[in-house]
C-alpha cells in the first residue's frame, strides 16, 4: 500500500488519509480552542481571506510546521461552515484546489526522474477517475476524459484540435494535466467541507466567524436571468454568478447579447460582480466601448453561433435549430 | 402536398414497406431509443417506443409515414417527455450533405421553382419571368458529382475516426442518407457518454476549426523549425506536415518559406488546410444528442430513395441501389427543366407535360415538387 506521510497531508489536506492521522494525534475541536492554538485560527482565518480575494494561499512546505498547515485547513473548513456562507466556501474550495494543484504539479514533475509517480496519479485516479499514463515525456488520457474537462477551458489552445491526438489518446505536459482537473479537485474541495458538521464551536473561534459573515457581504448573489435567453447566455450568466472565471471571449457576447436586448451599460455592470478579477471601472468602461457610446462610436454585434462554438461557448439546444446568431433565439420557428 | 400527390406517393412507399422486410430493422438497443414519424401534411409524432422489428413493420404499414426515426440516444424511459426520459449515452453521428459542400455543380442542377405561379427555372432570378413573384423553392436533382464528393468526406472521416480517435472500422457504419449525401454512425462505448459540448469540440476536431499556429508550431515570433510538425507525426500535425511540404525534399525550403512568412500567413495556410482536409459535417446534427435520426432502411421523402448502408462505399451508387420503389407505369405532369438519371435510365427534361414513367421516378419527381399525380 502507498504510505502517504504528513507532508504530503499537508499539501493534500482534502485527503481522507488527513481525517485519520488527526484522529491518531488524539487532537479534538475542545483543545483547539485553548489560545495556544490561537496562531492556527489566525492562519485559517488569513487562510480564508486570502482565497476569497481570489489569490492561492502559498506555503513553504520546506520551513513551516506540517501539523499547522493541516490544522490550519481543518480550522478553516469549521470557521467557514459556522459562516454558512456559499459563496466564501466556493471561492475558498477554489483557492485551495489550485494550491493543491501546485503540489500536484511538482510531484509529477520531480517525481518523474524517481519514477515514483504513484501519489500524484493516485489522486488523479481515485478523486477523479482519470487514468493517466505515461508515454516518454508525456502524460496521455483518453479522448473522451480530456473533453469532459477540456471543454470548460474557453482557450483555444484547449480545443482538441490543438493537441497532439493518437489512438484515442491525447498528450500532456504534467502542468496541463494537473490543470485538466483544477474544477474537479475544487469540486472534490467543496463536497468534502459540505459533507462536515459542525454543531458548536469554541469561543475563541467567534470573532472570525464573525469576520467572515461581513467578509461576505462584500460578494452578493443577485442577477436576472429570464428563461428566453439561449443556452449560451445562459451558460456565462450561470458562470459569473458562481463567482468563476469567464473568458474574454463569454463576457463579449454577453455584453453584445444584452445590449442587443435594450439593457443598458448600468444595468449590465453588476452581473460582472463576481467575477475573480472585478474592477468597477475598467468594466464599465469596456462595456462602453462595446455599446459604442465611447471611443470611436463603433457598436459591437453580438458573435455568431458558428464563431461562438468554436470558443466552447455555445450549448446548442433544438431550440437553436436554425439559427446563426443567439440574437434570433426565440425569434425564429424551429423549422421541422 | 396536394392530397392526388399523397396518395400516389404513399401508395408507392406502402409497397415498399410491404415487400421489403428484409431492409427494415430496427437498430440495436432497440428498446432504449426513440423513435417517431411523420406523415404528409402532418406534423412529428415522437417519444415511440418500438420494441422489434415487427413492431416496426406494423407501424410502416399502419401509418405509411412519410419519413421515420429513431434516436441516437438511449434512455431509461424512451417514451416519457425530453425531460424525463433519463438520458443514456449515444451513438456519435455525423451528417454529410452535398449542399454543405459549395461545390461548383450545385448550380447546374438546382430548379428554382416559384412560390405562386409554380413555374420552374434553372437559373436563380430576382423574379419570376411568368409572373413576377420574388419566391422561390429550390430543389436539388440527383448528381453523380456530389455523391463522389460527399463520399471522399465520409473517406476522411473514417480515417480520423480509426487513426486519431481509436475507433474500430467494425464500429462504424455508413449509410446513403436518401438525398443527397451520408450519415455514419459510431458505436463505442467510450464516446457514448459524451453530451453536446463535449461533442462540439470532437466535431471541430474532425472538421479542422479552431486550430492556432502555435499547436502547429508557429509562434508570433522567434520562430525555429524544431517545434514544426513532422511527417511521421500522428494526428493533425502529420496531416498538416504532409501537407505543407507535400514530399520530403522540400522540408527545408518550406520550411524557410514558412518562418519567414511568420504567424499571420500561417494562419492562412491553416484555414486553406481546414477547407481541404478538414471533414465537411454538419456540426449541430453530431452535437445534438436528443435529436431522432432519419431510420435506416426507412425512404426520404425529400427524394423517395431509401437510407440504406453502404457496404462498399467506392462502389455504391445510390441512383441504382437506393432507388427501391416499384418500377411499373404510372402517369403525371411533369414539369422538370433537368434531365435525372435513376436505375441507370434518364428521364426528362419535361415541361409541363403528361408521361407515363416508371413509380420510382415519378415519386422521385413529385416528391422534389417537380410534377403532380393526374
Ligand atoms: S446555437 Fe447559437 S444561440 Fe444556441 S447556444 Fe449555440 S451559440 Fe447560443
Ligand atoms: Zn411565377
Ligand atoms: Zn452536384
Amino acid at each position: 500500500m502507498l504510505k502517504i506521510g504528513v507532508k504530503d497531508l499537508a499539501k493534500y489536506p482534502f485527503l481522507t488519509e488527513a481525517g485519520e492521522y488527526l484522529k491518531n494525534t488524539g487532537l479534538n475541536l475542545e483543545q483547539l480552542g485553548h489560545p495556544d492554538w490561537q496562531p492556527i485560527v489566525e492562519k485559517a482565518y488569513g487562510r480564508i481571506v486570502v482565497a476569497s480575494s481570489g489569490q492561492i494561499y502559498g506555503s513553504d512546505l520546506e520551513t513551516l510546521d506540517n501539523d499547522s498547515e493541516l490544522l490550519s485547513f481543518i480550522v478553516a473548513i469549521i470557521l467557514l461552515k459556522s459562516a454558512g456562507i456559499a459563496t466564501l466556501i466556493r471561492r475558498f474550495s477554489l483557492a485551495e484546489s489550485r494550491r493543491a494543484e501546485r503540489y500536484l504539479q511538482q510531484d509529477l514533475w520531480v517525481s518523474r526522474d524517481k519514477k515514483n509517480l504513484e501519489l500524484p496519479l493516485k489522486i488523479i485516479r481515485d478523486l477523479f477517475a482519470v487514468n493517466v499514463s505515461i508515454d516518454n515525456e508525456d502524460f496521455v488520457i483518453k479522448v473522451p476524459d480530456y473533453l469532459r474537462r477540456a471543454i470548460h477551458f474557453h482557450e483555444k489552445e484547449w480545443k482538441l484540435v490543438n493537441r497532439r491526438v493518437t489512438n484515442g489518446l491525447v498528450y500532456l505536459s504534467a502542468h496541463e494535466t494537473v490543470r485538466l482537473i483544477r474544477a474537479e479537485l475544487g469540486e472534490y474541495i467543496n463536497g468534502r467541507i459540505q459533507s462536515v458538521n459542525v454543531d458548536s464551536i469554541p469561543p475563541s473561534f467567534r470573532q472570525r466567524v464573525e469576520d467572515l459573515v461581513s467578509l461576505a457581504k462584500k460578494f452578493s448573489d443577485t442577477t436576472y436571468v429570464s428563461s428566453e435567453y439561449p443556452p449560451c447566455v445562459k451558460h456565462g450568466i450561470e458562470v459569473l454568478e458562481k463567482g468563476e472565471n469567464l473568458p474574454h471571449s463569454g463576457r463579449f457576447l454577453l455584453a453584445t447579447y444584452l445590449l442587443s436586448k435594450g439593457q443598458t451599460v448600468d444595468q449590465i455592470a453588476p452581473l460582472f460582480k463576481n467575477a475573480p478579477d472585478y474592477n468597477e471601472r475598467t468594466t464599465k468602461y469596456q462595456l462602453d466601448h462595446i455599446s459604442g457610446s465611447s471611443g470611436g462610436g463603433t457598436k459591437y454585434q453580438c458573435p455568431s453561433c458558428d464563431k461562438l462554438r468554436s470558443e466552447s461557448l455555445c450549448f446548442a439546444i433544438p431550440d437553436c435549430d436554425g439559427i446563426i446568431n443567439p440574437v434570433q433565439f426565440g425569434k425564429k420557428r424551429k423549422s421541422p | 402536398m396536394n392530397e392526388k400527390n399523397v396518395l400516389l406517393i404513399e401508395s408507392a412507399f406502402k409497397e415498399y414497406y410491404f415487400n421489403r422486410f428484409d431492409l427494415i430493422h430496427v437498430p440495436q438497443k432497440a428498446t432504449q431509443r426513440e423513435f417517431g414519424y411523420q406523415k404528409f401534411n402532418s406534423g412529428m409524432t415522437r417519444h415511440l417506443v418500438v420494441k422489434n422489428d415487427k413492431e416496426l413493420h406494423l407501424m410502416l404499414m399502419k401509418e405509411v409515414p412519410s419519413d421515420v426515426y429513431c434516436s441516437n440516444a438511449y434512455y431509461t424511459f424512451p417514451n416519457l417527455p425530453m425531460a424525463e426520459k433519463d438520458w443514456k449515452g449515444a451513438d456519435l453521428i455525423f451528417d454529410i450533405d452535398a449542399k454543405d459542400l459549395a461545390l461548383p455543380c450545385r448550380k447546374d442542377h438546382t430548379i428554382f421553382k416559384c412560390g405562386s405561379c409554380n413555374n420552374s427555372v434553372t437559373e436563380l432570378q430576382s423574379q419570376c419571368p411568368k409572373c413576377g413573384s420574388g419566391k422561390f423553392e429550390t430543389a436539388s436533382i440527383s448528381c453523380k458529382n456530389c455523391i463522389t464528393e460527399s463520399k471522399k468526406e465520409v473517406t476522411k472521416l473514417v480515417d480520423i475516426l480509426t487513426t486519431d480517435l481509436n475507433v474500430k472500422k467494425e464500429q462504424i457504419e455508413t449509410y446513403f442518407s436518401g438525398n443527397e449525401g451520408f450519415h455514419v454512425r459510431v458505436t463505442n462505448a467510450d464516446y457514448e457518454p459524451l453530451v453536446s459540448q463535449e461533442r462540439a469540440d470532437l466535431v471541430d476536431y474532425i472538421m479542422f476549426n479552431g486550430a492556432i499556429p502555435e499547436s502547429f508550431g508557429i509562434k508570433r515570433q522567434d520562430n525555429s523549425k524544431s517545434l514544426l510538425p513532422t511527417f511521421e507525426e500522428k494526428g493533425w500535425r502529420g496531416r498538416v506536415a504532409r501537407k505543407l511540404f507535400s514530399s520530403k525534399s522540400k522540408v527545408p525550403k518550406v520550411t524557410r518559406e514558412i518562418i519567414a512568412g511568420g504567424y499571420s500567413a500561417f494562419q492562412v495556410q491553416l484555414e486553406e488546410i481546414k477547407k481541404t482536409m478538414g471533414v465537411r459535417v454538419d456540426p449541430k446534427v453530431t452535437m445534438d444528442i436528443h435529436r431522432i435520426f432519419r431510420l435506416e432502411g426507412s425512404i426520404n421523402s425529400k427524394s423517395g430513395l431509401v437510407k440504406l448502408q453502404c457496404a462498399d462505399l467506392d462502389s455504391f451508387d445510390p441512383f441504382l441501389e437506393a432507388c427501391l420503389l416499384g418500377n411499373d407505369e404510372v402517369q403525371i405532369m411533369a414539369d422538370c427543366p433537368l434531365q435525372i438519371r435513376l436505375q441507370n435510365k434518364k428521364f426528362g427534361p419535361y415541361k409541363n407535360e403528361i408521361v407515363s414513367l416508371p413509380k420510382y421516378a415519378a415519386v422521385y419527381m413529385l416528391c422534389k415538387g417537380l410534377g403532380n399525380a393526374i
